[in-house]
């Protein structure tokens, strides 16, 4: 249980990050919170050569609105982003989110883009980036792109980052209207473990409360997280009542591909889902309804 | 591929270390071995039990899920550093032992941890916040009931102050 040996730098700007990694490419794995990267290098499941620890990096820290989005620093500490009470007030769900993910201790450490490169299947804040569309920006010596969440997630535990890319920010859309409702739930064996399944749900009603918008994703339950986006968009127009939803939910292990294990069983899962997004969609309608804006879940 | 050696400084319960450590040494380890500070315990070595928590510059933290080399420049705080200045129990450790609040003892450091933690920004926790404090740290001995009378026990304590009974 000790991790086999690595070279090691500390970076203190993102531009060291990156001539680091364009020197070590796939030797090399960049150090954020390490509260996925370490047990696996403890338990020889990663072994990279170089270590480069982007702790440091106070430009990696920002967390800001631009316009029509929240830019949030991939270097944040989960903790940080769940107590940032005006992030909470624009992009409400990833507090939602993050209340799900481990323990105090691994989020005073843990990160946020940590957690979305890291991209477990059944992890709570890929899940939020993918139902939102959020966008990531990469950066690598001499360069950098932006590439979108659907994109972004592309099987268990791998992204679009190249090697020698760095995530800079996640780019959260801000839904500005003020009616604006979202709700995350998962079941899961003990709070703090990774989900058997998980649904998050965010609606915007009409003064005369119809849904003019709502995105619905479920995660663990299939190689990335999904977007159902189809079950989403035939909410719209409706006033959002309880058999519209179960009527819409019905069919949404169409979109998802679980795979049975110890846990639960594919079946299973898709019960799941179909259950949690449901309940996901009701509190996002009864937290958009209320009077002002809810944060919690 | 020889040993990578890294050199660090890191403030301990108020004592700065400086020294050569193996790159790959854990926090836990850099503790345990080179400071010889063995209040802080090592589990399952991969960021499940809580056992090795410390608090780092303020925050717990789980000490195996950190290379020494991170804490580089940063201040720990361990078991050890709770007592208090002359070396008894602080109001919080006394209460684990009042409540029976350990068995083993092999948890106790990263409850101790965890809970001081929470009593510095919450003083008067209720239980489902006490237990939310102690989630990330697993007990075979107690059933995690005493403990949480334990942390009651303090909060009450230190509230009426009689904290030094
Ligand atoms: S030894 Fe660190 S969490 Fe178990
Ligand atoms: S007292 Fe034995 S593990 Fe907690």
């Amino acid at each position: 249980m000790k991790a086999a040996i690595f070279e090691y730098a500390r970076a203190d700007s993102i531009a060291q990050a990156c001539s680091l990694l364009a020197e070590h490419g796939a030797d090399a794995k960049l150090l954020a919170g390490g509260q996925s990267l370490v047990p696996m290098m403890a338990m020889r499941l990663a072994r990279p050569a170089w270590l480069i620890n982007v702790n440091e990096i106070a430009e990696l820290k920002g967390s800001r609105r631009d316009g029509a989005v929240w830019v949030t620093g991939a270097g944040l500490r989960q903790v940080d982003v769940e107590r940032d009470g005006e992030l909470a007030r624009a992009v409400p769900l990833i507090r939602q989110g993050l209340y799900w993910v481990g323990h105090v201790q691994t989020k005073n450490r843990g990160t946020l883009g940590g957690s979305l490169v890291h991209a477990d299947p059944s992890a709570e804040l890929p899940l939020v980036a993918r139902t939102l569309g959020a966008s990531f920006l990469l950066r690598r010596s001499g360069g950098e792109r932006t590439v979108p969440a659907d994109e972004f997630f592309q099987a268990p535990m791998m992204t679009a980052t190249e090697p020698d890319e760095c995530l800079v920010e996640v780019h959260w859309p801000v839904w500005r209207g003020e009616r604006v409702g979202s709700a995350f739930d998962e079941l899961s064996i003990r709070h703090g473990d990774f989900a058997i399944v998980a649904a998050c749900a965010q609606v915007e009603i009409d003064t005369a409360g119809r849904c003019v918008r709502a995105a619905l994703g479920i995660g663990g339950a299939a190689a990335v997280p999904v977007a159902a986006e189809a079950i989403a968009r035939s909410l719209h127009g409706t006033q959002l009542e309880d058999a519209t939803i179960d009527a819409a939910v019905e069919s949404i292990g169409q979109c998802l591909e679980p795979g049975s294990d110890v846990h639960a069983t594919a079946e299973y899962r898709i019960h799941l889902a179909r259950v949690l997004a449901a309940r996901v969609l009701r509190q996002a309608r009864t937290n958009a309804t209320g009077l002002a804006r809810d944060t919690r879940a | 591929m020889n040993e990578p050696i890294s050199s660090v400084c890191i403030t301990v319960n108020g004592v700065e270390h400086r020294c050569e450590v193996p790159t790959r040494l854990s926090l836990v380890d850099f503790l345990r071995e080179t400071v010889r500070l063995t209040g802080t315990h090592v589990g399952c070595e991969h960021g499940i039990c809580g056992a090795c928590s410390v608090i780092l510059d303020g925050d717990p933290v789980r000490s195996c899920l950190m290379f020494a080399v991170q804490a580089d420049g940063h201040s720990i705080t361990t078991v050890e550093g709770l007592a208090n200045a002359d070396g008894s129990m602080s109001v919080l450790q006394d209460s684990f032992c009042e409540t029976h609040g350990l068995q083993c003892g092999y948890c106790t450091p990263g409850m101790l941890v965890a809970t001081h933690s929470l009593l510095k920004t919450n003083p008067n926790p209720t239980a489902g916040e006490i237990r939310d404090a102690i989630s990330g740290n697993l007990c075979r001995c107690t059933g995690y009931q005493q403990i949480v009378e334990a942390v009651q026990l303090a909060a009450r304590r230190v509230a009426a102050g009689n904290g030094n009974r």
